[in-house]
């Protein structure tokens, strides 16, 4: 390559392109406004100077033949494939007409803002959303299974969100004296390192390995990690919570936890009244007593002592509160009840998980569940990475309870190489997960009631800002209790990539008076709007990017053909949506976000990246203890009870079970035998690819020569007994439907299940109605229902169902 | 007589992890197109005694490395190596990458034609 007039950019990796959730520096060599090589940036302390494959295809994608460059107006029927370019100003003039039409008539509320996986249209997408008036904000998966339950559940019961500590709050990262290498990490459903899901740089764990880490694998299948494991437990899919309430047993039992953590910073001694089953408060003691007051029995003062959360402290001095025992106590009523503490609660529910039992529902030895927990519990620090599949199961709150409680009760919370508790960089929110609060908001509270899934769920209502999917899906048939007429649909593969049922989802899609879709290629979905907006990659766009640290600006390299990044896009629209919108440029919107920073954007995109100063509340360690993770600056946890909640009071609040436990999956060889019967072989979908971000880059040829196929993995004797040979096309069938894969016969797979890889289109065949670019052939997601959805509206079975197999073009069953 | 090799790629593949950022870096810095490169990662799953198997990735220089030529004559590491990433790969002079290889079990050198 000759250096004349190329010049470097300096940028971060998010969304459309790569696909991922980001957080790479790269170096970008732009010549006469072309791209012409992407390399990692070797002065970034996130992936310091590495890079994937789906980066380094960029050169392929920027400049890809099928991109979409201009607006296109839909000119035949929904799916016929016909279409008109029209300019920029007739597309944007066509959306706030048809779209306002639809408020008048019907509310904002009636057009559903759906995305897909968490990237940087998250916060433009909820401007948009916002300014039109509307709520609906859909992440597009059943029971929003992935990420948002995990941090959800985190937000319940220890306030905030956690993750592996892998040093990546210092510049220096690993050699930083305060980071300290953990000795053990679990790493729980998570596979392959290549994917960098949540926020965090999968590789970090192989540094970790380098310099010591030991891994204890959870996962079904024989992953790299499982195969360099010190303990692998392979578990049944779906039943990962009874795993850890075995392992938290023998923690417990084995006197293995971490007594102070106990005392000083759980709420372990609040008493609960045996009557109800729930706790005790103090309004229950006085008629004039708080409902947001607990009590504990002073075992010093031999009294009842008040714990008031949000002052986090006593209503006594020097309380030492009973840990366990039963006591009497007389209500404001006169009426005596037993009580005993969170504590004997919890280690009852334990005890329900004998190893023995657990060995049975989880199918690993007990053995290996014993020695796993007490070397994990040994050792210090030690920390768990969690994968998505943690969400991919409809009881994912009480699964989250019990894995956060292993690391709470070991004491690996907000450590050095532990679990630490992770804040957005500097404060600065740019996209509001569940919990956080940016400055992207809804005009009013008043408008967020009607939002689908806040009267039903509790976390909807309270952190989770979603419209829950199951239920937008159902109301778009049933109109009610409003009819929902319209769907902005950005960077969501629903009939390809997202979306179970996809077929049910298409005939949704077809009720729909109006659809606009962004998005950087045709796609089955994009076929069924009435405009599509060619959107641009990172490479093209100025961005912020604050999820979890560091603070990073996305600057803008070149332009392709009449591209726009979805921030422009959403802009341009939310202006003509709000008359009060309140930003005059794209530049005041990100100097407005990353304000808590104290930097302009400008000055951001001159460093790129800035993670705070060492003292910042926002970088670990040991936040409990100083008082940085409350608004309140008060010691604790950010919950109701300032304490990591063993037993969580919004649960009960939410009348939802409060105590960690297992629930067996709605569609096992446990749960429903019957079906197991004709189809004897679970199904687990959704392993990641090293190529591609779930239904993306199928049209990349150096990506595609990597997986070119949709593959289903099937065991050696599983796929002897059904004649079936490596590399043979076989049909993969349950009650739903079936589809079409291709063998790959590995001992990677457990006798009794098969893994299906997902997303899975043909941007090669031809996109019209019937084929949509054979959608239907391969997209295993046609096996998967929708309307499993936990009891809180999270979480969904994507892991664990069922199917039969059997070889293309053989005699097939009935 | 062929030229004798000099230089050489050491990898650790204990810790390769099969992300293939190796291969789509080469075809990016060679022009490659898809099906073509100087280096392929394979698949190893190996059966063992009770019941289990050890899944291996290994990156495989092919007939197409050159051992980026351009980049190293700059001083810069072949694209392969920059890229790892497990930073399981490192190229230099074979007789220093040989000592290096008895420091730690599980690695392969390959000298590239």
């Amino acid at each position: 390559m000759s250096n004349e007039n190329v010049q470097i950019v300096r940028t971060t990796t998010w969304s459309a392109g790569p696909g991922c959730h980001g957080g790479c520096g790269v170096l970008a060599y732009i010549k006469d406004g072309e791209l012409i090589k992407l390399e990692g940036d070797p002065d970034h302390p996130w992936n310091q100077g590495r890079l994937c494959a789906r980066a380094l295809a960029m050169t392929q994608y920027i400049r890809h033949p099928n991109r979409l460059t201009r607006p296109l107006k839909r000119v035949g029927k929904r799916g016929e494939g016909k279409w008109k370019e029209i300019s920029w100003d007739e597309a944007f003039d066509l959306i706030e007409k048809k779209m306002k039409t639809i408020r008048k008539e019907y509310g904002p509320e009636s057009v559903i803002f759906s995305m897909g996986t968490g990237r940087d249209i998250g916060p433009w997408i909820c401007m948009l959303a916002y300014a039109f008036g509307s709520p609906n904000v859909m992440f597009s998966l059943s029971g929003s299974a992935c990420y948002g339950p995990r941090i959800s559940a985190c937000n319940t019961f220890q306030g905030n969100y956690c993750v592996f500590d892998a040093g990546q709050w210092f510049p220096d990262r690993y050699e930083n004296p305060k980071f300290k290498v953990p000795e053990c990490m679990i790493v729980w459903g998570y596979n392959i390192a290549a994917t960098c899901p949540d926020n965090l740089f999968g590789h970090w764990i192989i540094d970790l390995m380098k310099r010591g880490t030991k891994i204890i694998s959870v996962d079904p299948r024989l992953t790299w990690f499982s195969s360099r494991a010190k303990h692998w437990l392979q578990l049944r899919p779906g039943t990962d919570a009874a795993l850890a309430m075995g392992m938290l047993n023998v923690l417990i039992n084995e006197d293995l936890y971490d007594h102070e953590f106990l005392e000083k910073w759980t709420n372990a001694p609040h008493l609960m009244r045996e009557d109800t089953g729930k706790l005790l408060r103090e309004s229950h003691l006085r008629e004039e007593g708080s409902e947001n007051k607990f009590v504990v029995w002073d075992d010093t003062g031999r009294r009842l002592a008040i714990w008031d959360g949000s002052q986090v402290s006593y209503n006594l001095p020097d309380v030492n509160p009973a840990l366990s025992g039963r006591r009497e106590v007389t209500l404001a009523d006169g009426n005596t009840v037993s009580c005993h503490t969170v504590w004997d609660a919890f280690r009852e529910e334990v005890n329900n998980y004998p190893l023995d039992k657990v060995e049975e529902i989880t199918w690993v030895p007990a053995k290996d569940i014993q020695k796993a927990a007490r070397f994990y519990a040994k050792s210090k620090p030690a920390s768990i990475q969690w994968g998505v599949s943690i969400d991919m199961t409809p009881a994912v709150t009480p699964l989250c309870h019990a894995i956060s409680s292993l690391w709470a009760l070991t004491g690996n919370l907000d450590v050095p190489g532990g679990n630490v508790i992770t804040r957005f960089a500097y404060d600065a929110v740019a996209y509001a997960l569940p919990g956080a609060d940016g400055v992207i908001r809804l005009r009013n509270k008043e408008q967020d009631a009607c939002r689908v899934g806040v009267k039903e769920y509790g976390p909807y209502r309270t952190f989770h800002w979603r419209a829950q999917t199951d239920l937008t899906l159902e109301q778009i048939f049933t109109g009610k209790p409003y009819p929902i007429k319209g769907m902005w649909i950005q960077t969501a593969g629903i009939l390809n990539g997202i979306g179970l049922d996809p077929k049910r989802w298409r005939e949704a899609l077809k009720k729909l008076d109006f659809i606009a879709a962004v998005d950087l290629f045709m796609t089955p979905t994009t076929q069924y709007a009435d405009v599509v907006l060619p959107a641009a990659t990172f490479l093209e766009k100025d961005g912020v990017r604050s999820w979890w640290v560091p603070l990073q600006s996305i600057n803008k390299a070149l332009k392709v053909e009449e591209c726009r990044p979805d921030v422009e896009i959403n802009f341009e629209l939310a202006k003509r949506f709000d008359p009060d919108f309140k930003y005059e440029t794209i530049h005041d919107l990100f100097d407005d976000i990353i304000k808590p920073s104290g930097m302009t954007y400008k000055e951001l995109q001159e460093k790129v990246w800035s993670i705070p100063p060492e003292e910042h509340p926002t970088v670990p360690y040991f936040r409990h203890e100083k008082g940085q993770l409350r608004p309140d600056g008060k010691p604790g946890f950010k919950t109701p009870t300032g304490k990591f909640e063993l037993y969580s009071t919004y649960r009960e609040d939410w009348g939802l079970d409060p105590l960690p436990h297992h629930e067996e999956p709605p569609l096992t060889p446990v749960s429903r035998p019957d079906l197991a019967e004709k189809y004897p072989l679970i199904l687990s979908t959704g392993r990641r690819s090293p190529a591609y971000f779930h239904s993306e880059h199928r049209m990349i040829p150096w990506l595609r020569q990597l997986d070119p196929d949709p593959v289903v993995e099937i065991h050696p004797e599983t796929a002897s007994e059904h004649g079936i040979g490596n590399g043979e096309w076989v049909w993969v069938e349950n009650w739903m439907g079936k589809c079409r894969l291709k063998a790959k016969v590995s001992p990677i797979v457990p006798r009794w299940m098969v893994m299906a890889a997902h997303g899975w289109w043909f941007p090669e065949k031809s996109g019209k109605e019937p084929s949509l670019y054979g959608v239907w052939e391969s997209n295993i997601n046609q096996l998967l229902p929708m309307g499993h959805q936990g009891k809180d509206g999270q979480g969904a079975p994507l892991k664990h169902s069922l199917c039969k197999i059997y070889k293309v073009g053989a005699k097939e069953e009935s | 007589m062929a030229k004798k090799p000099e230089y050489g790629l050491l990898i650790d593949y204990e810790y390769c992890t099969g992300c293939f950022a190796c291969q789509v870096a080469c075809c990016q810095e060679n022009g490659w197109p898809a099906g073509m490169g100087g280096i392929q990662v394979l698949e190893i799953v190996q059966n063992l005694p009770n019941d289990k198997a050890y899944l291996t990735f290994m990156p495989f220089p092919t007939e197409l490395c050159i051992l980026c030529r351009p980049r190293t004559k700059k001083g810069l590491e072949p694209a392969c190596v920059k890229h790892c990433m497990a930073n399981t790969m490192k190229y230099g002079r074979l007789e220093d990458l040989a000592k290096e290889m008895g420091k730690k079990p599980k690695m392969v050198l390959w000298s590239p034609r």
